[in-house]
């Protein structure tokens, strides 16, 4: 990732967590904005665990991550967001260890004074965290586990923020 | 100069370890020269990391590539592209 133009992070309110423990919707939503009157749109996105994957059954999906560099990597990506776009908070939450199908994976929420905002900005952190937060999934299925491939669709979505931003702000510059 | 090497996912089961402490010989001082130590050690490690394998490097925690500069006490991590969210 290039590097921040420090000056321009501004003060939204950054959260992440990298955690077991299942999540609550409506707990993070509040927790995110509380005491600020200014939001005027919040976006989430929550990813699940599906039981079919490249037509094998998934029983489970196992979830491995790198302690200190996975906080960082996911901090970096929420600041990259909030210099881009006029942000008030993001919070990004991931889960790891053993889930199962239906389960929630991970919740990115974005609030912003007003949505268009919001929804670029959810998107944009989604498709960063899929290249650039060092997760990896192992799959369980009936035949034994396997170890999932990395797809090179998930880099060409996050190549494209690079010329949208562009286009839209100049110079990766919005007012 | 000392690393901390650290290997996640498909590389840590193939290479049997999560983590080693290495002295490097003199002349090592780059990514490159790491890894290239390391793919010396043949079987797994040379298919591993000087063949076909797609793999990612980060240095002290930020992703970073071959020409990136070692320092003693360095973390060095190596694994398979990423597959979260």
């Amino acid at each position: 990732m290039e590097t921040l133009p420090q000056a321009t992070i501004p003060s939204a309110r950054l959260h992440v967590a990298v955690q077991a423990e299942d999540f609550d919707l409506q707990t993070e939503l509040r927790t995110l904005s509380a005491g600020d009157r200014g939001i005027g749109a919040i976006t989430s996105f929550v990813g699940l665990v599906r039981d079919l994957n490249l037509a094998d059954d998934v029983v489970a999906l196992e979830l491995e991550h790198y302690p200190g560099m996975t906080e960082k990597a996911l901090i970096r990506i929420a600041e990259e967001a909030a210099v881009r776009w006029p942000l008030h908070g993001v919070s990004i939450i991931h889960r790891v260890g053993k889930l199962y199908p239906g389960d929630a994976i991970v919740l990115v929420l974005v609030a912003s004074a007003h949505r268009h905002a919001a929804f670029e900005a959810n998107a944009f952190i989604m498709d960063f965290l899929k290249t650039r937060a060092p997760f990896w999934k192992k799959e369980w299925t009936p035949e034994g586990p396997r170890w999932v491939d990395a797809r090179e669709t998930d880099y060409s979505a996050a190549a494209r923020w690079h010329k949208v931003v562009s286009e839209q702000y100049g110079n990766d510059k919005h007012d | 100069m000392q690393v901390t090497l650290l290997y996640f996912a498909r590389l840590r089961e193939r290479f049997g370890m999560a983590e080693e402490q290495l002295s490097l010989p003199e002349g090592i001082q780059t990514v490159a020269g790491l890894i290239a130590h390391l793919a010396a050690r043949g079987d797994v490690w040379a298919e591993e990391l000087a063949g076909e394998r797609v793999y990612r490097v980060a240095l002290d925690q930020e992703m970073a590539d071959f020409s990136a500069q070692l320092h003693h006490g360095a973390e060095v991590a190596v694994f398979p592209p990423v597959t979260g969210g």
